[in-house]
C-alpha cells in the first residue's frame, strides 16, 4: 500500500467519521419543510403550473436559473476555448456500421420530437427546458458519432444559444415594465393543467430548453473533435 | 402507524448512509488515483452523492409527486425546493465535467500523459531548465532568442 493510499484511506475514514455524528443529528422520519409546503399549497393558484417544481425554478428561483445558464454558458466556452484551434479529427475516425448510421438517422426526427415535447410540457409533466434541452442535443449529437464528417453548423449553433439566453433576460426585463420584479411570471396564470397555462413559464422553459441544447451539443461536438472546429 | 414510522426510519438512514457513502467513495477516488480521468469520476461521484442528499432529505412518507392532477383530490406532495435544485445541479454537472474532459484532452495532447505526478515533474522541470517545448504545442520565439 503506497503513502498516497494510506493518506487517503485515512482522510476518508476521518470524514466518514464526522459525516456519521451530522447523520445522528439529521431529522428522521421526515424533515422539516416550512418553504416546500407554502409552495405546495400557493403555487397551483400564484403560478398556474400543474408541476409545482417548474414553478420553483422559473418563478420562484429565476433568478438562480439565469445564474445556473450563466454558468453552464460559461462552461461550454471555457470548452470551446480549450478545444479550439484543433484539426477536427474525422479524418483518422472511420465512419460506423450500416445498422448504426442507418439507426442514428432514424433517432434523429423522434429525439428532436420528444425534446420539443418535453420541454412544452414542462410545466405540465416532469420535464421540461433543461432535460428536453439535453435531449435535444442528444439528437444532434447522435448522427455525428455514427458519421463523423456529417457537418454541424458551430455558428447557427452559438446563434441560437445567445437568442435564447437574450429571450430569457428580455422577459426578465419585460415583467419590470409592468411594474413587477426581474423574471415574475407575465400573462396571467390560464387554466390550471392546459398546455398554454402559467403565463410566461413555458416561453421561457423554450429558451432554456434552445440554450441548453445548443450548448451541450457544441461541447460535445468540440469534445469529440468532431464537426468544423475552430 | 409505528411500524410505518420506523420503516421510514430505516429508509432514510439507507439513504443517507447512501449518499454519504458516495460522497466519500468520490473524494477517496479523487485523493487517492493519479490519473485524471479517474479523478474526475471521482468528482462525478462526489456530485451524485450530494444531489442523492438533497432530494432524499426532500422525501416524506406516502406523498406524491409535486404535480397537480387537476380535479383529483389533494395528496401530500414531496418538498419540491430540493428537486428544482437538483434539476438544474445535474445540468450543471454535466456542464463541468465536460469542461474538465476538455481540459484532459489538452493535457493529453500536449504533454503526452495523464498522470499526475509526471505532469508535476514535466512542469517543475519546465520551469527549472530552459523551456523546452513539447512536440506538438506552438513553437514559442523567446526560445530562439534565448539560445
Amino acid at each position: 500500500m503506497s503513502s498516497r493510499t494510506f493518506a487517503s484511506l485515512v482522510f476518508t475514514l476521518g470524514l466518514g467519521l464526522i459525516l456519521a455524528s451530522v447523520m445522528q443529528g439529521l431529522p428522521l422520519g421526515g424533515a422539516p419543510m416550512q418553504v416546500g409546503q407554502a409552495i405546495v399549497a400557493q403555487a397551483p393558484e400564484a403560478v398556474g403550473t400543474a408541476n409545482i417544481v417548474t414553478s420553483v425554478v422559473l418563478a420562484y428561483r429565476g433568478l438562480d436559473t439565469l445564474g445556473e445558464l450563466t454558468i453552464l454558458f460559461a462552461a461550454a466556452t471555457a470548452g470551446g476555448l480549450v478545444l479550439s484551434g484543433r484539426r477536427p479529427s474525422h479524418a483518422t475516425q472511420s465512419q460506423a456500421g450500416f445498422i448504426l448510421r442507418t439507426g442514428a438517422g432514424l433517432l434523429f426526427p423522434f429525439l428532436l420530437a420528444l425534446g420539443a415535447y418535453i420541454i412544452l410540457h414542462g410545466h405540465l409533466t416532469p420535464g421540461g427546458g433543461f432535460q428536453g434541452g439535453a435531449i435535444i442535443a442528444a439528437a444532434f449529437f447522435v448522427p455525428l458519432l455514427s458519421r463523423p464528417e456529417s457537418p454541424f453548423n458551430e455558428a447557427v449553433a452559438s446563434v441560437i444559444e445567445g437568442a435564447a439566453g437574450a429571450m430569457f433576460i428580455v422577459i426578465g426585463l419585460l415583467s419590470l415594465t409592468n411594474g413587477g420584479s426581474f423574471l415574475e411570471p407575465l400573462l396571467g396564470t390560464g387554466e390550471l393543467g392546459e398546455l398554454f397555462s402559467a403565463g410566461s413559464l413555458p416561453l421561457l422553459y423554450v429558451a432554456v430548453g434552445l440554450k441548453v441544447g445548443a450548448e451541450l451539443a457544441g461541447l460535445l461536438v468540440h469534445l469529440g473533435g468532431l464537426g468544423e472546429a475552430g | 402507524m409505528q411500524a410505518l414510522a420506523t420503516d421510514l426510519e430505516l429508509l432514510q438512514t439507507v439513504l443517507y448512509s447512501g449518499a454519504f457513502g458516495l460522497v466519500l467513495l468520490g473524494l477517496y477516488a479523487m485523493a487517492s488515483h493519479r490519473h485524471l480521468v479517474r479523478i474526475l469520476l471521482g468528482l462525478t461521484l462526489l456530485e451524485g452523492g450530494a444531489n442523492l442528499f438533497l432530494v432524499a432529505v426532500g422525501f416524506r412518507a406516502d406523498a406524491v409527486a409535486p404535480i397537480v392532477t387537476p380535479g383529483a383530490q389533494a395528496l401530500p406532495m414531496v418538498d419540491p425546493v430540493p428537486q428544482a435544485l437538483i434539476l438544474t445541479a445535474i445540468v450543471i454537472g454535466v456542464g463541468v465535467l465536460a469542461l474538465g474532459l476538455a481540459l484532459t484532452v489538452r493535457v493529453f495532447e500536449v504533454h503526452g500523459t495523464l498522470d499526475v505526478r509526471a505532469l508535476a515533474q514535466r512542469l517543475t522541470q519546465a520551469g527549472e531548465a530552459t523551456p523546452e517545448e513539447p512536440s506538438p504545442a506552438p513553437p514559442v520565439s523567446v526560445t530562439r532568442d534565448a539560445s
